[in-house]
This record gives C-alpha cells, structure tokens and sequence, in this order.
C-alpha cells in the first residue's frame, strides 16, 4: 500500500486512487493525418521506465480530479505530486 | 373490451415514497448497543441534496454565496453552514447542498437563479444519496473497521465532511459531533452498507453485556 498525495485532498491511502498510466503524453495535433503506425504508437506504445516515471493518477474515491505524480517503479517511492497542466518538476541527479 | 379502472393516487407523493434504508429500520434498532461501548445507527430520511458545480475563479460564486448565506468552501473537508443549509466540498469545482428543511426543487431553482447560463451546473440530486447516522462512543471504531480514512480526531475534526470509502462502499462521511457521523451512500449501497454496519457493531454489543 503506497499513501498518495492528492494536490486537492491531502494524503489517502492508493485504494482511493486509480491509475491513469504515463503522463504527458500529448493528443496529436491533427489525428487524421497520422498514418496507422503513428497512431497505433499513440494509443498503445508506453515507457516502461525502471526508476523515476512521471504518470497519471485520478482521486476516484474523494475529489475525482486527474493529476501527476513522479514515481520510482523500482521502490515505489513518489518524489513528486503536480496538477495537471504543470510542468514535470526537475529532481536532483533526475537525468529525465 | 374490458375496462381497466386506475385507482386514482388520494395519498400525497411525500407519503408514498420509500426511502432506500426503510426496510432495515427494525433491524437497526435491534443492532443498537448501550452503555460504555454502545453505538446505534438510524436513516434519517428524505434529505434535501443538490449537486452545485461552478468552476474556479468564477463570478457566480459571489452570487451563490448570497443566496446560500455561506461562501462556497475553500478546501477538502470544509463544510460551510448557511440560510437552512450545509455546503460540503467535495472537489475544487464540485458541492453538495445538503437541507433538512428546504425541498430540492425549491433549493434548486434559488440556485440556478445565482448561476450564469452555462457556467454552472444545478442538479437535485435528494435521491441520489440516503443519510445513515452513526453515534454512540463506538461509532469512530466501527468506522475503522472498512475507513481508509485517518480518523483519529487529530485528523477528522467535528464538522468536516469527506468524500472516502466504508467497507468497500464509496460514501460521503460527515462528522456532525463528537462520536456521531453522517454517512452518505449511493442509495442503491444502502442495503449493503446498513447491513455491513450492523455486523461491525455486533461485536460491541458482546463487549457492552460482559
Ligand atoms: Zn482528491
């Protein structure tokens, strides 16, 4: 059980939370010009980062607001909690 | 052809309706348990609730506090008391108006009267949710059995409200007084949650007898 930090709530336990997958991951442009591959990469191609990872979390059980959350995948340990819209806070010795 | 004869409705709508936890209301009274470790729970019916959204920074909230006697909450937990209701903040954007004396559409269209078209949503949402009441010395314990919530007093103080979950159920729980709780459901968990809260309170009724 990882407690999390919702920007809005406060920390709750992870069972309040759902998991949203990699952050920053930007809608494209102008979908109808992106042949197949593109936009099959779009949809369903992900980092599969071992150490910091920046990804999305929804409160769904309090305030059900979306937000990102910098993770280690390896110790689970999370460096880092900012709203949507914000930049990927740089960490120390963080090589992004 | 046979003639069907519908029996015209005499009884007012107010008398016919049923609320989601009425028919456990026998069984919440045998659960109550007396004295040091006692705890008792009861529906209290048909509570007014409207659903207010308004976005951040907008105008209309200035307008809705007037209406409501109350500035909108600022943050988690709050629960603003105003003209014979109570706003709960249940997200940056999102409220519920809760009132035990005022009708849901007669509230409803006090506050649409506040709000710019468009820029903000009124719902009567009364039968969305029913309030169970949760209180005697054993409440908080019974509580922590299904709570993922912090609630040690330290953390949950009287007269906050937040958005959580109990045994599984995700609810609306509102600490009205010391040792006394509002609970909101779903009213189609309500069946669930009143019978999950008399299995946590049975083990109280031991303790209280030996
Ligand atoms: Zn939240």
């Amino acid at each position: 059980m990882i407690l999390i930090s919702c920007p809005d709530c406060g920390a709750r336990d992870e069972t309040e939370f759902h998991y949203g997958g990699q952050a920053h991951v930007p809608y494209p442009e102008d979908p109808s010009t992106l042949s197949d591959e593109e936009w099959g990469r779009y949809l369903f191609y992900r980092e599969n980062t071992k150490g910091i990872f920046a990804e999305r979390w929804v409160h769904s059980s309090g305030c059900r607001k979306w937000f990102n959350v910098l993770r280690d995948t390896v110790t689970y340990r999370i460096a880092a909690v900012y709203r949507n819209g914000e930049p990927r806070p740089t960490l120390d010795g963080d090589s992004q | 052809m046979v003639e069907t004869m519908i029996e015209p409705i005499d009884k007012k709508t107010s008398d016919l309706r049923v609320s989601p936890a009425q028919h456990l209301h026998g069984d919440f009274l045998v659960a109550g348990v007396t004295g040091a470790f006692g705890v008792r729970v009861r529906e209290e019916q048909f509570l007014t609730m409207v659903s207010l959204r308004v976005p951040v920074g907008s105008a209309d909230r200035d307008r809705l506090a007037q209406i409501l006697g109350a500035e909108l909450p600022a943050r988690c937990g709050e629960v603003a008391t105003g003209h014979d209701v109570v706003v709960m903040w249940l997200s940056p954007d999102e409220y519920l108006v809760i009132s035990q004396s005022v009708a849901g559409s007669t509230l409803a269209s006090y506050l649409r009267a506040g709000v710019s078209e468009g820029a903000a949503a009124v719902v009567d949402l009364s039968a969305n949710r029913t309030t169970l009441r949760l209180e005697g010395p054993s409440a908080q314990a019974v509580l922590e059995k299904g709570c993922p919530l912090d609630l040690h007093p330290r953390t949950f103080a009287t007269g906050t409200a937040f958005a959580t979950n109990i045994g599984r159920v995700p609810v609306l729980l509102w600490k009205v007084d010391t040792d006394s709780y509002r609970i909101l459901p779903r009213a189609s968990y309500a069946d669930y949650l009143g019978r999950w809260l008399i299995d946590a309170m049975a083990e109280f009724k031991v303790l209280g007898s030996g």
